[in-house]
């Protein structure tokens, strides 16, 4: 450890309590980074591609996850190591902003990393590496552009859409299934986009699940269903064109926020008291029926005298509905929410045309089912299967489907998959290191290697000979000029990713690209690493 | 660049684990078949019990043949394992039945799937053969499903069957024609819904098994306050939810302060009198009994015998709703508009004893679904098991009245789904076909397993049924017949499954394999420390209950394997 010393020759503390903390400098400190950035990306090769495997991961308390999605790979593997948790990171903005493709940004920068390495040993310094591959990133996404394709879509044609779907979803668990699943969430996408805004508010899309039932049960509901029943048990089931009042207040004696105390102080007071409390449930009531509701739906719980004088009243009630879905619904049925019995009226009512009760298997499970609202933007997507964890991979393998294909209706250009779109990458990059003098002409050449990881785990996991495809697919690349070959994962007997139909959003592999260049360079310009030592 | 295999390690958490490839693979397969091998022993009519004792504080202990019980109560590790529990448990929830076969089915398909990874056939291959087959073979099962709704008398004796296949397996064996036609009758009246809260079980210790009978009013575990009518003809009840304790005033902060003794007295007395408006108004609704969820104290006990009316109290949740559900009243809280109130009605509401205990039973009711069973036995242990078998059985029959379909048993769907699949795999071209294969042998296990824990011949048997299906696929009703220790015909001895359990066994149990094998890395995280260890863990104690069985079956506790 380096100490400094004042001009007394007293050493300076410069750490505090030094001796405990542990800490590695310099290309040490380069190199041991990189380890960690590489066994965490080394875990997830497996999982790329239609062939990828899943991962099952057991959590502290027993509970187990099985999937094939990066992002809850890595959020549940609770990686401890800081640079470790930069890839999580990584994984984690990929999915925010793009929603898919969070395995390949992360192989991705595993693979720039691991380049960077052999470069160090050849004494390059850390930030002429970074320099160059962020030249290369900009060749590469300058190619991108150049290979992309564009395809026109509207609500009848959404072929295109269905089928890039289906390239996300073939690599999960429902794969068996993927056509029908794909279709279901392009409809829902469909169902919800602005198409004059180019935009779409996934918030309209739930997705719920419920264990039991097969895959091919999950549907597409043009409504809302809510994990709730009728607060009272003889309340009707089902409902006809329902007005609907969306309540914040509980069906409860006011208590005012303000600490109070109601003196009883004789016979008199205690009669108007229970007077007024009786009044008081009487009027809720009554104020709900006047405005001409025929179903409340309410945030808080119901006292039981309320809840009778409801069903008294003919009035069937909800209760204890979650925020999100009284938002939801409230956007939906066109319905003000109203957080005073006071306030409601007939024009604060939503209307929704069917709202039923429904109940699945031999358990008591039952659930509201909401259908026939005015605004129907809002949809469900209500997913059956097996088990739960097969519900919670199908909800994942749903969610990036979706979130696919809103990036195409936000911005239609697709690059080809299977490897396809890197190989031409790494070509381009090859071909413009050659152009740019200085140390950087290495980093790029790295660059162009590092490209090459994807198309090789996708030959490596599809059970191919990963060198011999890769090289086969690229030369026929170079000398057809055609940026469409990439690896026949399928064994369709084409290397022709169009004829295979296998699409990737441009946009998401931009940002792949991107952030995995990012994340590289932040992790090369980290020359010293300090941090308490783990045991004490 | 030579990284160590554990390097991994080093970047989690402290304590966390990870296990790659063929490491993860074996530790996956051999967890799902450990706790296959488990369960195996209890498929078939003549499968053994197993002792399930609590690690808690009570140590109970749990006699039973349900495989989602077992399975349950298991305290297991593995996280394979758990994967096979899970989807027993979902196995037991959709369709009551059946939930040890889907794990026996999903572990011969992975100890099938890891003797074709041995042969380095790549697991998406596999799976790829798996669904494939899965597909044809549930073809075959709607292809080969009967169904007899169109004729009442030949559905009944359908449901029968189904009854009494069910319960062949569970200790309710001695009596089953007794309990399916009990469970049967308790079905029918629900005349389609499933909705199993309409019929009653309740458990007496005492008598024999055969005591138990069915029910066609609903009792209640409850007795009539003192001084009141013990019997009350053409019944008018009212069903509440209200406090008959004391009448809280709701609204928040309220609070009595007084300066002198007899104003408490007064208020006091107010109180009183606000009780006794309450039970005023109750009586008004010119009821004979009224029945409340909640406490009924002294003083409104008495003003309702000093009125004549039946009062009971403290119904739980459940009893309720039930019985708002079979008398057709409404359940109230309020009681200030007695016109509107619709009254529960029924016939007869007295007092009954079974056994020593004294019980209040309502007959003739408004509603006809709703029914009682009354189980009768020597312990607890028994009881409670009688309790799951008939669970099963009413499970079962609920769901055949939604889908009528039903297949033979005795291993006959699964022969039929074997042939059809071997076929498959005999015009697919490819390593797929291996696969294919394999899902039919695991299949044929059924049977296998049903001759194994009947102490026959597996052997001779399944191979003697695969040649009777194979000379005539379509008219075979060849299964295995445990009686005779033969090959007999389904048909004549009436051995009849629900469509719909073998339909969800197979696929779940295939969703399952295909889940399991495609892991190739487990990370398992720093288990969360806890005071006490495994508090309320059970062990499992294999032992066979009685000498039914005559077959000597290996006493190894299967303590499921953790990896390592």
């Amino acid at each position: 450890m380096s100490l400094a010393f004042d001009e007394y020759g007293r050493p300076f503390i410069i750490i505090r309590e030094q001796e405990k903390k542990s800490r590695v400098k310099g290309i040490e400190a380069v190199k041991s980074n990189i380890q960690a950035a590489k066994a965490v990306s080394r875990v997830l090769r497996t999982s790329l591609g239609p062939k990828g495997m899943d991962k099952m991961l057991q959590g502290p308390d027993g509970d187990i996850v099985i999937t094939n999605d990066g992002a809850t790979i890595l959020e549940q593997m609770e990686v401890e190591n800081q640079i470790g948790k930069l890839l999580v990171e990584l994984s984690k903005s990929q999915d925010h902003e793009i929603g898919d493709g969070t395995t390949g940004v992360t192989v991705m920068a595993g693979a720039l990393l691991e380049q960077a390495e052999t470069l160090l040993d050849r004494g390059i310094h850390p930030l002429r590496i970074a320099e160059g591959y962020e030249m290369a990133c900009k060749v590469a996404l300058k190619r991108l552009d150049e290979i992309a394709a564009t395809f026109e879509h509207d609500a009848d044609n959404n072929e295109e859409l269905v089928k890039t779907c289906m390239t996300t979803l073939s690599s999960k668990i429902v794969g068996r299934h993927k056509r029908e699943l794909a279709e279901m969430c392009v409809k829902a996408v469909l169902t919800v986009a602005d198409l004059e805004r180019k935009d779409v508010n996934l918030d309209l899309i739930k997705l719920d699940g419920k264990v039991g039932g097969r895959l091919e049960d999950t549907a597409l509901v043009n409504g809302i269903v809510l994990d709730k029943d009728m607060s009272h048990p003889q309340m009707p089931k089902h409902l006809q064109d329902v007005k609907m009042a969306i309540l914040t207040c509980p069906f409860e004696p006011p208590k005012p926020k303000t600490k109070h105390k109601v003196d009883i102080s004789s016979v008199e007071q205690f009669e108007s008291l229970r007077k007024q409390e009786q009044e008081y449930f009487r009027n809720m009531v009554q104020l709900c029926k006047d405005s001409g509701a025929t179903l409340v739906v309410c945030q808080w719980g119901f006292d039981d005298e309320a809840n009778h004088l409801l069903m008294h009243n003919d009035l069937p009630a909800v209760r204890w509905v979650g925020g999100v879905e009284l938002e939801l619904l409230a956007l939906a049925t066109g319905a003000r929410i109203v957080p005073r019995f006071q306030e409601l009226n007939s024009a604060k009512l939503g209307y929704a045309k069917s709202v039923k009760e429904i109940s699945f298997g031999t358990t008591r499970d039952r659930m509201l089912l909401i259908e026939g609202m005015p605004n129907s933007r809002a949809v469900t997507i209500f997913v059956r299967g097996g088990n739960k964890m097969m519900i919670d991979e199908t909800k994942r393998s749903l969610h990036d489907a979706l979130c696919v294909a809103r990036n195409l209706v936000r911005d239609n250009r697709i690059v080809y998959g299977g490897g396809a779109a890197e190989m031409s990458c790494s070509l381009a990059v090859e071909a413009a290191a050659d152009q740019v003098p200085g140390v950087e002409q290495y980093a790029m050449r790295a660059f162009a290697d590092a490209l090459d990881i994807i198309p090789l785990s996708l030959a490596e996991n599809s059970g191919l000979p990963p060198i011999e495809s890769l090289t086969e697919v690229k030369t026929r690349q170079m000398r057809e000029g055609n940026p469409y070959l990439g690896i026949d994962c399928n064994d369709a007997g084409t290397n022709d990713m169009r004829q295979q139909n296998v699409f990737e959003t441009l946009m998401g592999k931009k940002q792949q690209l991107m952030l995995a260049t990012q994340v590289c360079k932040m992790i090369l310009k980290i020359d010293d690493v300090i941090k308490p030592s783990e045991y004490e | 660049m030579a990284i160590p295999s554990n390097f991994t390690a080093s970047v989690l958490q402290h304590g966390a684990t990870e296990e790659k490839g063929e490491h993860a693979r074996l530790a996956s397969f051999v967890g799902a078949m450990a706790i296959a091998d488990l369960v195996k022993s209890t498929l078939g009519p003549k499968g053994m019990d197993k002792i399930l004792q609590s690690l808690s504080r009570g140590r109970e202990v749990t006699v039973t043949n349900d495989g989602a019980t077992i399975l349950k109560s298991v305290y297991v590790d593995n996280p394979a394992a758990k994967v096979l529990v899970d989807m027993s448990k979902t196995q037991d929830d959709e369709v009551g039945d059946g939930t040890t076969s889907v794990v026996v089915l999903a572990g011969e398909l992975l100890r099938e799937a890891e003797q074709l990874v041995a042969q380095k056939i790549h697991p998406m291959v596999i799976i790829a053969g798996f669904r494939e087959a899965a597909e044809v073979a549930r073809q075959r099962l709607v292809a080969i499903a009967r169904d007899n709704k169109a004729d009442p008398v030949a559905f009944r004796a359908d449901l029968v069957n189904i009854a009494k296949t069910t319960l062949s397996s569970k200790i309710l064996t001695q009596e089953k024609s007794h309990f399916a036609e009990l469970a049967v009758d308790a079905v029918l009246r629900l005349k389609g819904s499933t909705n199993l809260d309409a019929i009653q079980i309740i458990k007496k210790p005492g008598g024999t098994i055969k005591d138990s009978f069915l029910d066609e009013g609903f009792i209640l575990d409850k007795r009539i306050g003192v001084g009141q009518p013990k019997r009350v003809e053409n019944a008018k009840i009212l069903v509440a939810n209200t406090a008959m304790d004391t009448d809280k005033i709701k609204i928040y902060g309220a609070r009595v302060k007084v300066d002198s003794m007899s104003k408490v007295a007064e208020i006091e007395a107010a109180e009183k009198d606000k009780m006794k408006q309450k039970c005023e108004a109750i009586v008004a609704h010119g009821i004979s009994v009224f029945v409340n969820r909640q406490l009924i104290y002294n003083f409104p006990e008495q003003l309702f015998a000093d009125a004549g009316v039946m009062a009971i109290e403290h119904a739980d949740f459940d009893g309720i709703e039930r019985l708002a559900l079979v008398t057709g009243g409404e359940i109230t809280s309020t009681f200030d508009d007695p016109t509107n109130v619709k009254l529960g009605t029924c016939a007869v509401v007295e007092e009954m004893m079974i056994g020593e205990d004294r019980m209040i039973h309502f007959s003739g009711c408004a509603l006809n679904e709703a029914c009682t069973i009354v189980l009768r036995g020597a312990s607890h242990h028994v009881l409670d098991e009688a309790e799951r078998s008939l669970h099963d059985a009413l499970c079962v029959l609920s769901q055949t009245v939604r889908d009528s379909r039903v297949i033979y048993g005795g291993g006959w769907a699964e022969m039929q789904m074997a042939r059809v699949v071997d076929d498959l795999a005999a015009h697919t071209p490819g390593k797929k076909s291996l696969a294919m294969n394999a899902f039919a042998r695991a299949l044929r296990q059924i049977p296998t397993i049903i001759c194994d824990n009947a102490g026959l011949d597996s052997a001779e048997i399944v191979s003697q049924l695969r040649a009777a299906h194979a000379a005539e696929p379509d008219a075979s009703n060849a299964g295995v017949d445990v009686t005779i220790g033969g090959v007999g015909d389904m048909q004549q001895l009436g051995i009849f499954e629900a469509f719909k359990v073998k339909n969800a066994a197979l696929l779940s149990a295939t969703e399952a394999a295909e889940m399991i094998l495609r892991v190739d890395d487990i990370i398992k995280a720093a288990p969360r420390q806890r005071e006490g260890g495994m508090r309320g863990a059970r062990r499992v104690i294999l032992t066979p209950l009685a000498a039914v069985n005559l077959q000597a079956e290996p006493l190894v506790s299967h303590v499921p394997a953790s990896d390592h």
